[in-house]
């Protein structure tokens, strides 16, 4: 089968994060970026599907020149190459013209499957595969961690989450966009042969022009959403800070659970 | 288009939950914001009741979408029987409850129909009286931070609300009932995916939701191998262990042990947290615990901002010292 696996390259949410100084996003100097987590899995996913049916995995994304260090990653873990969707057009984009620009992309060969994560760990609108389903006109599943191929890719036998410890199990036709939850297999990591390797796998750069959309198609200005400003939540409602080394703040903390909160 | 916000409800069990209570809270605070009227839309099989129910409420009408093929959940039934409707009515938003259904479905619905998207909002403010002054509150970056989002362009915007953030309590009672509307078009109502069945996780297994105490662990702890003076912990307060998402999906603990969204809901007497973030999918599996400690060596972790009591530091650095102390004040 012929997969195409999409992914985003975020900030590293463990990091420091600092507001940058238009107040309209973080500040991405010094920032660390790494593949988006669940982006990841759906990887591995894509991976697994193309070695067992003799196809081959094409990477998606969409994002400025970083994110290149990404796309070189999933060449070295095993996609065959990659589609970089890089415009400074593309800059600011929400969910829905984002969708377009992948859409129009994947749109251009013929593809059996595209799984992507199920959301983004920056922005996490957790819509943007759902969106692309609804461009290609394919049936689509989100928060999906179990994924078989049956009928030598005619449909899918798919498990999905839902609230309160349950999952649905049903099957739909293939093709389809599947969009893949943490935990649904054990991402593999590069080998050094696969680094090696990565640098002979072509990167495809594609613009907007190259995918037949206008500038008004594309990024903020295709976009229903804009980010206005962010910032870090009011402080003041959280936690009582214990501080001191490690045995007084411990000390101090069961003195106020025993003698304030009394639950020990 | 016109000035009035849709609420879609989602049932549970077929009555109106109080996560649909929400979404007409919501959708009642945003007409009132723009100058509009809210309606309902109630999507099921046999959902005359709950859209009875819905119409003691200050709506302006209550659609029903009352279909065989509603009665299980399915995004192409979903979608199929609403876009008819929404391009008709052209409201102004659409609200949902952010959960695991709609999130699936609602941005589908919204390509359908060519509306705006707008996940997960916290709240909103508004400085005007067109949709053009609402400023939207939405978490980012795992709750880290908060984005202020407005919307562009023209025509419908598809809403969803984050669990809790418009009370149930503060929907509006209506002072005669809402006329109740079946949808005219149920023709493009087509499942087109084929439920093979249910499944629940570790049903049988740890049930935390009776716990009384819960320490619970996140990727912070750093590895399976780094559990032993959790468990100490957990042995002296008399306490389950419970995890984050994160863990359980690197394989620390089994998934019975998992708290959130995708978990189980607990509400102990003291919770313990120990190196968890608080990404929203785990705060809402836990916030309604009565005492919530938090450990953890990023001051900026959101957390702390539902902890009553919180230590800035690596958890291993801080365990064995609390260890301690419990024992010494439980006289163990």
């Amino acid at each position: 089968m012929k997969v195409a696996v999409c992914i985003k390259q975020v900030p590293n949410v463990e990091a420091r994060l600092r507001v940058a100084k238009d107040g309209r996003w973080i500040d991405e100097e010094d920032l660390s970026f790494v593949t988006n987590e669940s982006d990841r899995y759906a990887l591995e996913e894509g991976l697994k599907i193309a070695e067992a049916t003799d196809g081959e995995v094409v990477v998606v994304s969409l994002g400025p020149d970083r994110v290149k260090d990404a796309l070189k990653k999933a060449l070295a873990v095993g996609a065959a190459r990659a589609m970089f969707l890089k415009d400074p057009a593309f800059a600011g984009g929400d969910a829905i013209a984002t969708a377009r620009a992948l859409a129009a992309a994947i749109r251009r060969e013929n593809f059996d499957l595209v799984l992507t994560g199920s959301q983004s760990d920056d922005v996490g609108y957790g819509s943007t595969g759902s969106l692309l389903a609804g461009h290609l006109g394919w049936p689509h599943a989100w928060l999906v961690i179990g994924l078989e191929i049956e009928e030598g890719g005619k449909t899918a036998q798919v498990k999905r989450e839902m609230e309160s410890g349950m999952n649905e199990i049903f099957r739909l036709n293939l093709p389809a966009v599947i969009e893949i939850q943490a935990g649904i297999n054990h991402p593999r990591y590069a080998s050094l042969k696969g680094i090696m390797g990565a640098n002979k796998k072509p990167i495809e750069e594609v613009d907007a022009a190259a995918l037949g959309l206008g500038a008004d198609a594309v990024g903020l200005a295709g976009s229903r959403l804009e980010i206005v400003s962010v910032a870090f939540p009011e402080s003041g409602t959280g936690a009582q800070i214990l501080a001191g080394d490690a045995a007084t703040a411990a000390q101090a903390l069961v003195d106020k659970l025993r003698q304030e909160a009394r639950v020990i | 288009m016109s000035n009035n916000v849709w609420a879609v409800l989602q049932l549970r069990d077929g009555q109106v939950s109080r996560a649909a209570l929400e979404t007409i809270a919501a959708a009642q605070k945003l007409a009132a914001a723009i100058g509009g009227q809210a309606e309902a839309v109630v999507l099921g099989s046999g959902v005359g009741a709950a859209a009875t129910s819905a119409a003691g409420r200050d709506l302006a009408a209550v659609h029903v979408a009352d279909h065989a093929d509603l009665a299980g959940y399915t995004p192409g039934a979903f979608i199929g029987a609403l876009a008819p409707a929404l391009r008709a009515a052209q409201p102004a938003f659409v609200v949902f409850a952010h959960t695991y259904q709609t999130v699936e479905y609602a941005p589908r619905l919204a390509h359908e129909i060519g509306a705006g998207l707008l996940p997960q909002i916290t709240g909103f403010t508004s400085d005007g009286s067109d949709i053009g002054a609402l400023l939207f509150a939405r978490p980012i970056l795992g709750g880290k931070l908060q984005a202020k989002v407005k919307v562009r362009g023209e025509g419908t915007v598809i809403v969803s609300i984050q669990s809790g953030a418009f009370s149930s309590d503060s929907v509006a009672t209506g002072s005669a009932a809402a006329p109740i509307q079946p949808l005219a078009d149920l023709s493009q109502i087509k499942p087109e995916r084929e439920i093979l069945g249910i499944e629940e996780v570790g049903g049988d297994q740890i049930d935390l939701t009776k716990s009384e105490v819960i320490v619970a662990v996140g990727r912070g702890i750093g590895g399976a191998d780094k559990l032993g003076p959790v468990e100490d912990l957990a042995k002296a307060l008399g306490a389950e262990i419970g995890a984050s998402r994160p863990v359980i999906d690197s394989g620390w603990l089994p998934r019975d042990r998992q708290i959130g969204s995708s978990g189980q809901t607990v509400a102990p007497k003291l919770y313990v947290a120990l190196g968890i973030s608080g990404a929203i999918q785990h705060l809402v599996g836990m916030k309604a615990s009565t005492c919530v400690v938090a450990i953890n060596k990023d001051p900026g972790a959101p957390i702390f901002a539902v902890a009553n009591y919180g230590i800035v530091a690596d958890v291993h650095e801080v365990l064995p010292a609390l260890t301690a102390a419990v024992k010494a004040a439980k006289g163990v």
